[in-house]
């Protein structure tokens, strides 16, 4: 009985795979766990195994094809001498693309949106647009002249530089965010000796999501480290090596075993420039994956920006789009504070424009307008801008013109862009896949409060996950994270619309 | 008591002995003695003095003082080139003062006045000395050892002549920090020097109620190939010995050492502690037998090197200079409000 082979899901992101290899030619025999295959997936190269006996009838893609997505027939299994029609058993077996797949697939690739219920018509890619329009605020907004103003602690004051003009005519070119953030620390420690990464499976394994691939053939063992699974002990290592004056990437396989190591970040790293009067500086970068990735439930799925956002003595980054995420890391390398760093294992395999300038160093501390409106504003940082330029889309097909904030930047929190943005709309929402207790958009709504109050026509509302542990089961998922409807209806509701 | 090396490198274990005195460690020379007679002698008028302003009320909240340690941080003092790195728990002042920086500043920090070493925002357990190569300082029972270990990276790293003396209590000892640094450090063979000072209360808890194989604490690097010694903490001879041999062996490429010294607190773990859980009796036998200053003025006399005068005399110039920077902590201006909002982040560039 011939059976259909389709490309699998080998990791809870995958969304589509390269065959590389065909280890089993047609008419060769199989048996439960022979390796046909190789496919290369976003993350690292898997083989395949078949369940069934038979031979390897018919191959259907042919080696080297890339993008071929989850539940796509790849091969036909059938008995010696079998005959079969190909169409009629592709048909049967759920066509030509399996929907079987189902609720990982979307869960895990909310980018592909296959199931159309969200009807967004483009890519994030496309939203993107080319270059980061800078911030049009008022200059005094940013502008720190003489002597520290308690009122506004120069540990939460953004700085006063936004973005770096581009030069006319910059070439911009597709790259994922894990590309930019490769390309980040490659021309890091290309320009610093200092520079150097360390974390568990960064080398020889070229990251546990393939972010530093390439970087120990370039740079070799002594600055690409790989460390025993102790976070708590190499964070603290990499600590003294900033002491030092080296400048460390201590890179966390993901910030839920951050956890691990909490107490070297908080107390060794953000707290030591104070406590010793501004004689021990500790220049180091802490990064890794945070939030939510695709049904890997409760402990593996936390967004911890605002956590870190509390602590004085960090800056905290989280960008969403490449060209940030690129831009940001090379300035939190060369920052002399701590930085977290925080990515998202999703937005990893998304591609944007990235441009194509000698150092492209952007400030840490600024947001960026990530899509210019006039009736609302929507804020928004990392994977939440997903959920916010989806629903800016679909504001757009009812009349409303949304203006959309990508924060980036969380310590310090980029205030004046925000309230610029309220002056403009004077409606405001929040939208970020964290808990809403003590969350970002909390702290957004205290700082508006207490900055911006007369220029509100409506309270401001915060879209988040649910205050609850993020389940497994597929459809409470879904249900636990926000979604491009809750942020459509909380901006509904702020405009009295419905 | 001798220097005990475990055979921990080589996979033999030895059983550490007991405390009888065995051979003595290394004779001193006379500068030797008065070095560390006149070192002693001021980490103990300073702490004496620091205990005093605190009951007067210039000090308050946290102060761990060092008497009746003071043999262990000297005699490491003592055996560290000045490029080597020192590193410790919230038991500080000693180091801090051996690492060069000014009785005044120190005293001033204990004050919290803007002269004080960190500005007065860090106190007692925040002092640091970069110049000296003294990197704090650490409030947390045991962070600061991956931190040492992480300086010894850096100084191996950047291919400089430089190991990091690392110190620890043996409450600290327990903490799984230690061993995640062990195993790093022991895997990239780390110029480091782990020295645990074993006085016996970790607060308030007796070693032996806390740590298994209490006796043994310098095995604790056995499982990682980590040769270690049982020091007498008391004797800063056998300190200085072990220390330079524990030095020769991270420099030289085999990785970290570690030195449990045996010493002795004779004030309660910080300022409020009233010290129930253990004997008057057993301080002052301490005190009486094994006191490290103690021992360094007996060979003096002993060796006709000097007179019961010039000690007195090295006492009262410690004296004087732990009196005056008293005098100039309580009289320091505390740090101005400008001070609160300084020094969360690097200044900003103009």
């Amino acid at each position: 009985m011939a059976v259909v082979v389709r490309m699998p899901a080998l990791s809870p992101t995958m969304t589509e795979g390269t065959l590389a290899k065909w280890l089993v030619k047609e008419g060769e025999a199989v048996s439960p766990g022979t390796v046909i295959a190789e496919v290369e997936t976003d993350k690292a190269i898997m083989e395949l195994e078949t369940d069934e006996e038979g031979v390897l009838a018919k191959v259907l893609v042919p080696e080297g094809t890339a993008g071929i997505k989850v539940g796509e027939p790849i091969a036909v299994i059938a008995e010696e001498g079998e005959d079969f029609d190909l169409d009629a058993l592709l048909a049967e077996s759920g066509g030509a693309v399996a929907a079987a797949t189902g609720g990982s697939e979307e869960a895990a690739a909310p980018a592909e949106d296959t199931t159309g219920a969200d009807a967004t018509p483009a890519s994030p890619a496309v939203h993107v647009g080319t270059a980061a329009a800078p911030v049009e605020t008022n200059a005094e907004a940013y502008a720190l002249n003489g002597a520290p103003d308690p009122a506004r602690n120069l540990s939460i004051t953004p700085p006063a530089e936004g973005d770096p003009a581009l030069p006319e005519g910059t070439e911009f070119v597709e790259q994922t965010v894990r590309e930019a953030l490769r390309d980040a620390m490659a021309e890091e420690m290309r320009r610093d000796e200092r520079v150097f990464l360390m974390g568990e499976e960064v080398a020889e394994y070229q990251g546990a999501y393939k972010v530093s691939q390439g970087l120990l053939e370039e740079f070799g063992p002594k600055r690409v480290v790989d460390t025993p699974i102790t976070e708590y002990g190499f964070a603290g290592l990499g600590i003294g090596a900033a002491f030092a004056g080296l400048r460390p990437i201590v890179e966390f396989m993901t910030f839920n075993f951050a956890m691990q190591a909490i107490d070297a970040i908080i107390n060794s790293a953000a707290k030591q420039r104070y406590m010793s009067g501004g004689e021990v500086s500790v220049p180091i970068v802490f990064r890794g994956p945070n939030g939510a990735a695709a049904r890997v439930a409760g402990q593996h799925s936390q967004d911890y920006a605002a956590w870190y956002a509390h602590v004085p003595g960090l800056k905290v980054v989280m960008p969403y789009s490449a060209a940030d995420a690129k831009g940001l890391l090379k300035a939190a390398i060369r920052d002399p504070d701590p930085v977290i760093f925080l990515e998202n294992e999703i937005l990893y395999g998304h591609s944007f424009p990235v441009p194509q300038v000698e150092d492209y160093v952007l400030p840490i501390g600024r947001a960026r307008i990530a899509r210019a409106g006039d009736d609302i504003t929507i804020v928004s940082y990392g994977m939440g801008m997903h959920y916010a330029l989806q629903a800016a889309d679909a504001l757009a097909g009812e009349g409303i013109s949304a203006e959309v904030i990508d924060l980036r930047s969380l310590r310090p929190l980029d205030m004046p862009a925000v309230i610029a943005s309220l002056q403009k709309t004077n409606r405001l929402i929040t939208v970020e896949e964290a808990w809403p207790v003590c969350s970002i958009g909390a702290e957004i709504c205290r700082r508006v409060m207490a900055e911006a109050f007369d220029w509100l026509d409506a309270p401001v509302l915060t879209v988040n996950a649910k205050d609850v542990v993020l389940p497994y089961a597929t459809n409470l998922e879904k249900m636990a994270l926000p979604t491009v409807e809750e942020v459509v209806s909380a901006a509904k509701a702020v405009l009295y619309r419905d | 008591m001798a220097s005990k090396p475990s055979t921990a490198s080589k996979g033999g274990k030895r059983k550490a002995a007991g405390k009888a005195k065995a051979n003595h460690p290394p004779a001193f020379t006379q500068e030797e003695e008065q070095r560390a007679l006149r070192d002693m002698l001021l980490i103990r008028r300073f702490e004496e003095k620091a205990g005093q302003l605190y009951g007067m009320g210039h000090i308050g909240g946290f102060l761990h003082l060092y008497i009746g340690q003071e043999a262990v941080a000297t005699g490491i003092f003592m055996a560290r080139r000045p490029q080597d790195d020192v590193i410790t728990s919230y038991r500080c002042h000693a180091q801090e003062l051996l690492a060069g920086a000014e009785p005044k500043a120190v005293m001033a920090e204990l004050t919290g006045r803007l002269p004080g070493v960190s500005k007065g925002k860090g106190g007692s357990m925040h002092m640091f000395h970069v110049a000296g190569h003294f990197w704090g300082g650490h409030g947390i029972v045991g962070a600061q050892v991956p931190i040492g270990t992480g300086l010894a990276f850096a100084a191996q790293y950047n291919g400089e002549d430089r190991a990091c003396f690392t110190f620890f209590g043996e409450g600290a000892a327990n903490q799984g920090q230690v061993y995640e640094s062990f195993n790093m450090a022991a895997l990239w063979k780390l110029p480091v020097i782990y020295v645990i000072e074993n006085n016996r209360y970790a607060m308030g808890t007796e070693i032996s109620r806390a740590t298994a194989k209490a006796e043994e604490l310098f095995m604790r690097g056995a499982a990682f190939g980590i040769p270690g010694e049982q020091v007498d903490g008391m004797d800063v001879r056998a300190v200085k010995d072990a220390a330079e041999r524990a030095l020769q062996h991270a420099l030289s490429g085999k990785g970290p050492y570690i030195l449990e010294m045996q010493t002795y607190r004779y004030r309660g773990h910080s300022m409020s502690d009233p010290a129930k859980y253990r004997s008057r009796e057993e301080v002052q036998k301490m005190r009486q037998e094994h006191d490290p200053i103690e021992q360094v003025k007996r060979r003096l006399l002993e060796a006709g090197w000097a007179t019961e005068e010039d000690i007195k005399a090295v006492d009262q110039e410690v004296r004087k200079v732990v009196a005056e920077a008293a005098d100039f902590a309580t009289g320091a201006e505390q740090p101005p409000e400008e001070e609160l909002w300084r020094d969360v982040y690097a200044p900003v560039q103009a």
